[in-house]
């Protein structure tokens, strides 16, 4: 435990990735190797269901420590997280027990995910007693999860590839899909070439920079392929030995959720990966993302959504046919294999092909660009023909070029402290709009202010603050902001009775005053013209 | 008429005609420390310790004022006052007063643990306690001192082997003398910005015993400074000022580094949870010790303290002041101030 402790310091500690890099690719190399294999597992998501609750966590705090729930509450709001908040409210350690490797920790927890309460407290609280300040945060993120020490997917894959000197897409690939940290061991994961050849087992997503400015640079237009960049759910679909696997970008298995892919999934070869969007469509037309919302998250699937909610897959891209892989040639030649492969099939509904844009010259194509939010779509992608299909967010082949988002300004009337590197500072805003002489709530935003704006704010917040409900405080209404936001959609939960997709604060307007603010009306507007 | 009235000036004592801490300029300010949110420009007159004086003056310049040593008692139109140590830095006090067999206690800045330089706080006895609550919260658990300045010797100790200068970061008034005697142990080859030597220059003209420490100016050849350590304010971070100590490693000296996201953010490479507050149990101990029966909790966690002592059955109200901003926002003060 010691070990992934120092591990987890020395990442929310470093500056740089490089620091990181090294810390990661040292505990690859030297750690106890069960625990590298859940080290992997818990930074790309694969923590185990969580056996206690957080209301435990914090009600066995309280009892340990002999705090009132409000004070509690006070600490958890000023920390912003609730794992390191009992780190720092349990006293020092009593007895000093053996290093127990991290694998222990976790197998204990899954064992207690079906015994009863009783068995649970009473092993929590004994570790609570055992551990250092940093080991007991640590073991606490274990149940609660979310590290959020900026270990990206690619920094993982990159650590691991220097410990094991293997390439890094090859990295990549062993360790995406469906694996069993409990049951698989570190060399089968990586080392083996047969220990981990499931049927379900995705690629790597490749994911394109975004494109600042005009596309003039890139070149001759007719080296790139352009289609309209989607706003659902990334996906890849996996049909092998007869059966068939939808994962998500951020490697969930989503198959069951939706069962609108039987309807074609017999028609489409073994041996066959298609990448493309889940997206909500009607008679092969894009609905909204606010569609897909109303599926995400639900585990049966009533008759009912499948009618209003119905959900299509865009094929864009073909990475594996016949059974190979094919990403290393050419976009074109993919695509081409692609087309066939759909037109065979494009009978059936709720499968169809991205299409490609057709353009002569880049001011066509910018111009084509300004229709994107009438088709449900955030922008372009624009795809280098002769290029290969890459591993994760690299350079050069693929562009999203996205369009400017919609802006709305906006008073800032509530505020909350935040999380992560945020504790204890007023970072989390809710911001209205003026309707007649009144003010209404209408979005939430928490990013988009540099570090030195937010204690600037935080500042305005502490001296400015007029009432405390619980950890929010109301506002005195004077701070403009400029919202910006991708999408708006009719919403009878929201006091404004809109919806906005990806809201953040695009900047601080200290030129305008709060009567200068943007309406109700505005926002109905916006959600006239592109809340279909 | 209570004996401490709350103004927009500062806390006035109506009686002696006197202000303590200040916030704008009045006739006659009393002051706990030399800090710049409690020791402001323009007032006519101030009273404060000795050693709080030469500090007062570096930073004022010309003013009238008189000092005093703790405990000496000096009476303002009958009303009684003294200076009692706070702890909190050299000089620091709590200032006591007195009138018609009524006491009054207001603590200034304060820490319960003795650091070695700043005088150890006394518990003093009041009717009435104001107290500050920077880390009025539960969460802030400091460790003693002892084990911080190990860690803090072991951490320079590292940078040494890897061939890189510690800079650390610290207010220049208080924190950058106290760390010294975590850093002697280890190294004599200390710089200090300019901004710190000249208080430390203050300090030791008055008599003040603190190790020799030279200051950083441009013509020092920048091999002098390897494996030396280094102290700066806050503002020096991530400015080009701190080019010439290449390659470096930095840490904060502050009892805000208890919280990871509060050190996070500052983006230096380590964070020491050393702070010259009291923590929690530190002020609960010492209100407890003063025997007031009536607490004003001022800048910091205020709503949480006083809520916590009215349910524990001591009257206390929240009092909005002009203080804590030294400690809270000076992460980004100029370092040439």
């Amino acid at each position: 435990m010691k070990a992934f402790a120092t591990l987890v310091h020395l990442l929310g500690n470093a500056t740089g990735t490089l620091e990181k890099l090294h810390a990661l690719s040292h505990y690859f190399s030297t750690a106890d190797p069960k625990d590298r294999v859940w080290v992997i597992a818990i930074f790309s998501g694969r923590r185990p269901k969580r056996a206690i609750s957080t209301t435990q966590l914090k009600q066995w705090c309280i009892e340990s420590t002999d705090l009132q729930e409000w004070l509690f509450e006070e600490c958890y709001h000023t920390v912003g997280d609730l794992a390191e908040t009992i780190g720092l409210l349990l006293p020092p350690p009593s007895s000093n027990t053996e290093n127990l490797p991290l694998h222990y920790y976790i197998e204990r927890l899954i064992q207690l995910q079906n015994e009863e309460d009783k068995q649970k407290k009473k092993f929590i609280i004994e570790v609570w007693q055992e551990l250092g300040k940093d080991e007991l945060f640590v073991f606490n993120k274990l149940i609660t999860g979310g590290f959020r020490i900026g270990v990206s997917q690619k920094m993982m894959v990159n650590a691991l590839a220097k410990a094991t000197a293997l390439d890094a897409s090859l990295v990549a690939h062993k360790i995406s899909g469906n694996w069993d940290p409990q049951t698989i061991s570190f060399d089968q994961l990586l080392l083996n070439d047969h220990g981990n050849n499931d049927d379900s087992k995705p690629y790597p997503f490749y994911l394109a920079h975004a494109l600042d400015g005009e596309p003039h640079d890139l070149g001759a237009p007719s080296e790139w392929q352009a289609e309209w960049k989607w706003d659902g759910i990334r996906g890849q679909i996996i049909k092998r030995n007869g059966t068939y696997y939808v994962w998500s970008r951020g490697e969930e298995l989503m198959t069951d959720k939706f069962p609108e892919y039987n309807s074609f999934i017999d028609s489409i070869p073994d041996g066959t990966v298609l990448d493309g969007e889940i997206l909500p469509a009607k008679d092969g037309q894009p609905l909204s993302f606010s569609v897909l919302q109303t599926r995400i998250g639900r585990k049966t699937i009533t008759k009912k959504q499948l009618v209003e909610a119905p959900i299509a897959f865009f094929a864009y891209d073909l990475l594996e046919w016949k059974g190979k892989d094919i990403r290393h040639i050419a976009t074109a030649e993919r695509r081409a294999l692609l087309e066939d492969l759909i037109t065979s099939i494009q009978h059936l509904p709720n499968i169809f092909i991205s299409p490609s844009i057709l353009f002569n010259n880049w001011d066509e194509l910018i111009s084509i660009r300004e229709n994107a939010r009438e088709n449900h779509a955030e922008g372009l992608m624009l795809k280098r023909k002769k290029g290969p299909y890459q591993v994760g967010r690299k350079t050069g082949d693929w562009w999203k070029w996205k369009i400017d988002p919609l802006t709305i300004d906006a008073v800032m009337i509530y505020a909350q402290k935040g999380h992560g590197r945020r504790s204890n500072l007023y970072t989390d805003y809710t911001f209205a709009v003026k309707d007649g002489d009144k003010l209404v709530s209408f979005t939430k935003a928490y990013s988009g202010l540099t570090d030195k704006e937010f204690a600037q704010v935080d500042a305005f917040v502490k001296k400015n603050s007029i009432e405390k409900f619980g950890p929010v405080r109301t506002v005195k209404p004077e701070l403009v902001f400029e919202i910006a936001f991708e999408g708006i959609a009719a919403s009878s939960r929201h006091k404004s009775g809109v919806a906005l997709r990806f809201p953040r604060i695009n900047r601080w307007r200290t030129d305008k005053k709060p009567d200068e603010i943007n309406t109700l009306d505005d926002l109905k507007q916006l959600l006239a013209v592109y809340g279909k | 008429m209570a004996l401490i009235t709350f103004t927009d000036q500062g806390l006035f004592c109506e009686a002696g005609q006197f202000y303590i801490d200040p916030w704008r300029p009045v006739d006659h300010a009393v002051i706990t420390h030399a800090h710049s949110d409690h020791a402001r420009w323009g007032s006519g007159h101030y009273l404060c310790h000795h050693d709080t004086l030469p500090i007062l003056r570096l930073r004022l310049g010309t003013i009238q004022a008189q000092s005093v040593a703790w405990g000496d008692p000096v009476y303002k139109n009958g009303v009684k006052i003294s200076l009692h140590p706070a702890g909190h830095i050299i000089g620091s006090s709590q200032i006591r007063i007195e009138y018609k067999g009524e006491v009054y206690v207001v603590s200034g800045d304060y820490k319960t643990e003795p650091d070695g330089i700043s005088g150890s706080f006394e518990p003093v006895r009041c009717h009435t306690f104001l107290t500050e609550s920077t880390f009025a919260l539960p969460i802030y658990q400091w460790e003693p001192q002892e084990t911080m300045f190990n860690k803090l010797g072991q951490w320079i100790t590292r940078n040494q082997q890897e061939g890189k200068t510690s800079v650390l970061i610290a207010y220049s008034l208080g924190k950058a003398q106290r760390i010294l005697q975590a850093i002697t142990p280890v190294t004599q080859n200390i710089f200090v910005h300019g901004a710190i030597w000249n208080t430390h220059k203050t300090l030791q003209d008055h008599g003040i015993h603190l190790p020799d420490v030279q200051r950083v100016t441009p013509d020092i050849p920048k091999e002098k400074f390897k494996s030396s350590v280094v102290i700066a304010p806050p503002g020096a971070i991530e400015s080009s000022w701190m080019k010439r100590f290449q390659p470096f490693s930095t840490a904060v000296c502050s009892g805000w580094m208890q919280v990871r996201g509060n050190f996070r953010r500052n983006n230096t490479d380590a964070g020491f949870a050393v702070s010259d507050h009291a923590d929690w149990k530190g002020i609960l101990s010492a209100i407890e010790a003063t025997g007031a029966t009536k607490v004003f909790v001022t800048h910091g966690f205020q709503s949480v303290l006083s809520r916590y002592l009215n349910e524990k059955g001591i009257e206390a109200a929240e009092v909005k002041t002009a203080y804590g901003e030294e400690e809270t926002t000076s992460l980004t003060e100029n370092p040439d101030e």
